[in-house]
């Protein structure tokens, strides 16, 4: 491996920052509506639903799994909050619920792929169906809407300006970064995804630690459904369609492998800044949301691209 | 094929290798594990590439570098491991990569059918072109790689060990193809570890050692016990620095562990101070008996007994906390996480005991990898390199550190210097010397003999999954331990 090579692919989330500082400073360029103090905090609060799924998904993959239900789970955890506030339920209690079945969900997909050895994609896919037309079911395919001022204060208080859900990202990105980086758990998620049967010889106690990362990206699923509820002042069964897909493009634009074993919490938040950097800055230049699509695409395939041309052969 | 070398990093596989093989004749190449005979063939298929030297086909001199250059000039390989697509069916796997087509450039099953038809009845072997492989039987299997090998005009064939899963009677009938192939003139180059099988079928026997070719005879002019020496060969060299200590109290016992179809009926003591080594050919299930040991791998039956007490192990961190540790074969898909640091990777089964609520103390993480790092004498530029970088020695001494790292008592390896230096050999062999004198236990599986002979106190030869004999070190020989190991009385 080349010098350059290894300094870049070791400072990967450099890399990224470096990707994110370029587009904002081109869209700084470009447009005089976005380096303004209200259009910013605005992507904050947009990034933040993604972010925090994309959090979720990070310990799915670095484990060397994926997770496709986590946006169906974000639609039936945030319709089961919803329902529980509308019961009556005080806002905690209900939030609670609604991430008591973000986590069995979770639960229920860690089983299959541990016990019911199914591989990930397939486990998870099956929830994305289930949980999504329990979603439906419930609510019987109409929103639920209308809370109280306390609950929805969740979405809309600033704390010095910051928005509320910015602040629980960034508490969440650190509580994250903090346990892989720090805990034994952490240890075990990248030693699992980076050979399992190395760690299992090792004594790692593989099945727990694996049905334990699709606990923890149901429970961020359902952190997520609380935001958007709270934000939206209405929960839909049909929330959250595609948000797999953008929480795991966040997870890979931040570097982290799909392969598992390797990737960090900052890189994914940077990935999820750069989508919602780029989106927010697409819509400023009026570019339509068709091409925008387009355009996210060929951001994700470039990501990994780069990443693929900077590795030496022996490491692909 | 004249001058054969062949170095992976750390090894030389292959040093300066004849082989001449006749038309019309089978040749059969006899070495130990490891002495270099199915790299030799790799070459000759393409399938691998050479440092230095040539080969001749029919007297002209030919460069075969693919499998697919090998194929048109009539170089055909039946490797150990099938390799067919179990889904399709037998005329279409013996026509996979050069199907026969139509004028339209379709597949033209009919005559892929047909033509496997003729192979088949030109084997002698009666199996239906259209049955989908996984349907057929083992022996069958073989045929239809003999039959994919023959497709248009095969000259030379090279068999790795074909019938190391056959019945007797399936290995009758493949030696009665191989007689056919032989009287069209086709040269087979038969590769085996069953001396009497070199009897039965071989015009002629090479034998390898250590990647050169130490003799050719007659098959008729060998004895068994000619061959047995050519193979084992070396001198039991002093550079096995093993010290052995005064054997201590029991350790660990095995009764009649059995673990279908891998081993069954194995029983032998450890006792603290001791390493017990154990032999056997590939396939003997010295793997297998290790995986359980070390409780990777369930037992069927049969009692383990650690200090005295039986336990059963529920699984390698079961193992683990009763201080038993097992260094696998492979290093890089058992033994490493390539992709983490060495710190990482050096303190992941003494995890539990680095933490305090669940929180690795870096400190503590670092202390411990520093102290390997140092006592192993690892190359390493930081804790912080990732182990993927690291030269295989000094990989395998990461694995041996994660397990002086976590204290355990028993240590089972299994060919613990494969693939690595000398330089790296002696280091382990010194750590070996270490762990005994300290009161550990040591099992090593090793398909080097002269290392089997020159480091343990014991020694275990496991023969199709049975113990063979068991004897001490001072009375070993090579030739006594391959007899046990290749089932034939010397």
């Amino acid at each position: 491996m080349s010098r350059v090579g290894r300094a870049l692919a070791g400072g990967r989330e450099l890399g990224s920052l470096a990707g994110l500082a370029g587009l904002c400073g081109l869209l700084f360029a470009l447009t005089p509506h976005f380096l303004t103090v209200p259009n910013l905090l605005n992507v904050l609060e947009q990034t933040s639903i993604n972010a925090v799924i994309a959090v979720g998904m990070t310990f799915v993959i670095l484990s060397g799994g994926i997770d496709l239900s986590v946006g169906s789970i974000v639609a039936l955890s945030g319709v089961a909050l919803a329902e529980a506030l509308q019961a009556g339920w005080p806002p905690l209690a209900a939030v609670l619920a609604g991430a008591g079945v973000g986590a069995l969900a979770g639960l229920l997909n860690g089983l299959l792929i541990t016990r019911g050895r199914l591989p990930p994609f397939i486990a998870t896919l099956g929830m994305m169906s289930v949980a999504r037309g329990l979603a439906l079911l419930v609510t019987d395919g109409r929103p639920v809407s209308g809370f109280d001022a306390g609950f929805r204060s969740l979405a809309t208080a600033r704390v010095l300006l910051v928005p509320a859900p910015a602040l629980v990202t960034a508490v969440v990105c650190l509580a994250a970064q903090f346990v892989l980086a720090r805990t034994r758990f952490g240890r075990y998620v990248y030693a699992i995804g980076g050979n399992e049967e190395a760690a299992r010889l090792s004594g790692v106690a593989v099945r727990f630690h694996k049905t334990a990362v699709y606990v923890l990206s149901g429970l961020a699923s359902a952190l997520a459904a609380t935001i958007l509820t709270a934000r939206l002042n209405s929960a839909q069964p049909i929330a959250g369609i595609m948000y797999e897909l953008d929480a795991i493009a966040a997870a890979v634009i931040g570097g982290t492998s799909l392969k598992g074993g390797s990737g960090t919490v900052a890189g994914t938040l940077i990935g999820a800044l750069i989508m919602g950097v780029l989106r927010n800055g697409l819509n400023l230049l009026g570019i339509s949301s068709f091409l925008q699509q387009v355009v996210i695409g060929l951001v994700i395939i470039g990501a990994v691209l780069l990443d693929a041309l900077l590795k030496s052969p022996d490491e692909r | 094929m004249r001058g054969i070398r062949k170095a992976f990093p750390g090894v030389v596989a292959l040093d300066g290798v004849d082989l001449e093989v006749r038309a019309g004749e089978v040749h059969v190449l006899l070495g130990e594990n490891g002495a270099g005979k199915s790299t030799l063939m790799k070459v000759l298929s393409g399938a691998s590439g050479r440092d230095a030297g040539s080969i001749e086909l029919e007297g002209r001199p030919v460069e075969i570098d693919s499998p697919g250059r090998a194929h048109s000039l009539g170089v055909r390989i039946i490797y150990q491991e099938l390799n067919l697509v179990p889904e399709l069916s037998a005329a279409e796997n013996i026509f996979l990569g050069w199907e026969r087509r139509t004028g339209l450039g379709l597949v033209d099953r009919a005559r892929q059918r047909r033509e496997a038809r003729e192979l088949f009845e030109g084997l002698g072997v009666a199996i239906d072109p259209d049955a989908p492989v996984r349907r057929l039987g083992i022996a069958q299997q073989q045929m239809v790689e003999v039959a994919k090998a023959l497709a248009d005009e095969a000259r030379v064939l090279v068999m790795d060990e074909p019938t190391s899963a056959l019945t007797d009677s399936e290995i009758a009938s493949l030696f009665l193809t191989i007689e056919r192939l032989t009287a069209r003139g086709v040269a087979v180059v038969y590769i085996s570890h069953r001396l009497d099988e070199v009897e039965r079928i071989g015009r002629r026997v090479t034998v390898l050692r250590d990647g050169r070719n130490v003799a050719t005879r007659d098959v008729g002019a060998a004895s068994r016990a000619e061959l047995v020496r050519l193979m084992a060969g070396r001198d039991v060299a002093a550079h096995y620095p093993r010290r052995p200590g005064a054997p201590g109290a029991e350790l660990l016992r095995a009764e009649g562990l059995c673990r279908r179809p891998a081993f069954a009926d194995v029983s032998f003591l450890l006792r603290r101070g001791e390493v017990l080594g154990i032999a056997g050919l590939v396939g003997a299930g010295r793997t297998e008996l290790a995986r359980a040991l070390a409780g990777a791998d369930r037992l069927d039956s049969g009692t383990v007994l650690l200090r005295g007490e039986a336990v059963r192990l529920r699984g390698p961190r079961d193992a683990i906390r009763r201080g038993l540790g097992l260094l696998p074969e492979d290093r890089k898909t058992q033994g490493l996480v390539l992709g983490l640091a060495v710190s990482r990777n050096l303190a992941l089964p003494s995890a539990p005991r680095l933490c305090r609520f669940g929180v690795v103390s870096r400190t503590a993480e670092d202390a411990l990898a520093r102290r390997q790092v140092d006592d192993l004498r690892i190359k390493t530029p930081s804790l912080a390199q990732r182990v993927a970088l690291l030269s295989g020695g000094n990989q395998q001494k990461v694995v041996l550190g994660k397990w002086l790292a976590a204290d355990v008592e028993v240590l089972i390896m299994d060919e613990p210097t494969r693939g690595i230096d000398v330089g790296a050999k002696q280091e382990i062999y010194e750590l070996m010397n270490r762990l005994t004198a300290a009161g550990a236990g040591i099992v090593m599986i090793s398909s080097e003999l002269p290392e089997v002979l020159g480091m343990s106190d014991r020694i275990l030869v496991l023969r199709r999954g049975r113990v063979a004999a068991e004897m001490n070190a001072a009375e070993a020989t090579q030739e006594r331990v391959l007899s046990a190991a290749l089932g034939h009385a010397s």
